[in-house]
């Protein structure tokens, strides 16, 4: 009767179940209505505390989280690296303690190295939401991605979805890879050399993912078309030779998307490059549909900020369980973690947070 | 708010079959436009989920008899529960859908069961989220009786008024989500004693 998230923290799209994705996706379905009503919010989150730790710029995923925790009647305070002791020079540990002195009921994390997250999982009592971090996930988005294509096509198996462009730099990139791929699609990656290198193929096990070299290739009766930004803070180690050169051969323009299907979606994370990454006529068109995800990132965001911090004691009680197992204890939760990570590249640290998690998919069904 | 019985629970009782549900909800549908002298300023709103199939049948019977069908909305309460930080699992949030505006409406929530009324209070305030109706009322299928209630809350129109015990728990099946009709009463098997 009731589902729930196995985990009490949103680290990645890794280490999901296809019904966890699916679970939240319906979630986010039923909050988009709130938003249209005329008073814009639910007393769910009355008396919970959500904070906004950002350590690198970002305008719309940081106001989503925030209208979201409103929304909620949360109260939503903002943290941004530049205006905070980061800049004295504290580490993240310490400021995550001195957070969680203040009794936090979620911390939403954005950091420029990969596994800050799952690092202030380890410390907090908070659940932990990551909304970025690097080059390796960033789960709501593939989660708003994913909500507005289902609406669109209904669902994912046998779908093809091309994904375009810096893939290397791309956390949205790799969470959108393992949430297709786990929900049935057929993903096709494709970018210059220098930025979508053929390893990424093996990003995920035994499911349909492949790169490849010409974009036209991806995009060949492609159902969805996504386009990445070029992240131009991130090119000074000349992956490019030029961003005009980019727009020619690497470009999403109008005549390139004509060889996906008909009725195909475009889609991106913003913020654009107008002429860049995309021509204007191909994000201004019909069929591209960057709007509505920013209107579905709102309602993903309000649904997992419901479904991790809505239920029982997200901050009082037993950190390791949030459900049907009453056994574990906060000293069994500290001492599990941090030594299957230690040797973990930097890129790839879920797994090892996976397991802070406490109940596994498995013992939660 | 009912949740569908699980396995260890036993049946005690069979209260009500199809055709006694129908006659109860013929009955209410007659009450409920007498007393709001005909469906003119009607609008049901069914609480999530079986009091929603139990509106669009007040509907159809209101209909038969006004020539008029009363506009029908759905309310799901999950969000406004004041038991979320203690249910553990959060509930499964269903879909709100109230068509025409509430304001100046003499609105009807309609549920299955009514027994501490944590529900209605939380529909309550819902509702007056989406605007000022002119009057609210309740119709229920089945009322446990008034000494498990929590708040001052009752209903305006009862199909069948069921003493019940707290241990004790009323079953309402209906064709959309069970596969037939009925009401029962079934019981945890007291061996086991909780």
């Amino acid at each position: 009767m009731k589902a729930q998230l196995s985990q009490r923290h949103l680290l990645g799209i890794r280490g999901l179940s296809a019904d966890e994705i699916t679970h939240i996706l319906d979630t986010a379905e039923t909050f988009r209505e709130i938003s249209e009503r005329e008073i814009k919010k639910v007393p769910t989150l009355r008396g919970r505390t959500v904070i906004n730790l950002f350590f690198e710029p970002s305008t719309r995923t940081r106001t989503s989280f925030e209208i979201a925790g409103k929304r909620l009647s949360a109260d939503v305070i903002n943290v941004s690296s530049s205006s905070s002791s980061v800049t004295k020079g504290e580490t993240l540990l310490d400021t995550a303690r001195n957070l969680e002195a203040m009794s936090p009921d979620l911390i939403v994390i954005r950091h420029p190295s990969a596994g800050a997250p799952h690092q202030l999982a380890r410390v907090c009592r908070a659940s932990v939401v990551n909304a970025g971090d690097g080059a390796h996930e960033h789960p709501t988005q593939a989660l708003l991605d994913a909500l507005t294509i289902r609406q669109q096509k209904g669902s994912f198996e046998g779908l093809r979805v091309a994904i375009l462009g810096d893939l290397l730099h791309s956390r949205v990139a790799r969470s959108n890879a393992h949430l297709l791929t786990t929900l049935g699609a057929e993903v096709a990656l494709a970018g210059p050399g220098t930025l979508a290198p053929p390893e990424f193929a093996s990003l995920v096990e035994g499911r349909s993912l492949r790169v490849e070299r010409r974009i036209e290739d991806a995009i060949e009766g492609a159902d969805v078309v996504m386009v990445l930004r070029i992240q131009r803070e991130r090119q000074d180690k000349a992956f490019l030779p030029s961003l005009r050169e980019y727009a020619v051969h690497f470009g999403l323009t109008r005549k390139r998307l004509e060889l996906a299907k008909p009725d195909a979606i475009v889609m991106h994370p913003g913020p654009m490059n107008r002429g860049i990454e995309i021509a204007s006529d191909v994000a201004d068109g019909s069929r591209s549909l960057i709007l509505d995800q920013v209107a579905n990132g709102l309602a993903v965001r309000m649904a997992v900020l419901y479904l991790l911090g809505g239920g029982a004691g997200t901050n009082t009680s037993n950190p390791t369980t949030r459900v049907k197992d009453e056994a574990g204890t906060a000293e069994s939760q500290s001492s599990k973690p941090a030594a299957s990570s230690a040797d973990e590249p930097a890129t790839e640290p879920l797994r090892a947070a996976v397991s802070v998690g406490g109940t596994g998919t498995e013992s939660s069904k | 708010m009912l949740v569908s019985a699980p396995m260890e629970f036993v049946e005690k009782a069979r209260i009500m079959d199809g055709m006694r549900i129908n006659r109860a909800l013929a009955r209410l549908a007659s009450e409920i436009v007498e007393e709001n002298h005909g469906a003119g300023h009607l609008y049901l709103v069914g609480i999530q989920r079986r009091g929603v199939p139990l509106a669009n049948r007040l509907a159809d019977k209101i209909a038969d008899l006004e020539g008029e069908r009363p506009p029908v909305g759905v309310l799901d309460i999950t969000l406004y529960r004041d038991d979320l930080s203690t249910v553990g699992a959060n509930p499964i949030v269903n879909r709100t859908d109230l068509p025409s505006d509430v304001e100046g409406r003499n609105v009807l929530l309609i549920d299955d069961v009514l027994y501490t009324g944590r529900t209605i209070r939380a529909a309550l305030d819902q509702l007056i989220d989406f605007g000022r109706p002119r009057r609210v009322q309740l119709a229920v299928l089945i009322d446990r009786g008034k000494e498990h209630r929590e708040l001052p809350i009752q209903a305006d129109f009862v199909g069948k008024f069921v003493p019940t015990k707290k241990s004790e728990i009323i079953k309402v099946m209906l064709d959309d989500f069970d596969g037939e009709e009925a009401v029962a009463i079934v019981e945890r098997p007291t061996a086991e004693g909780e």
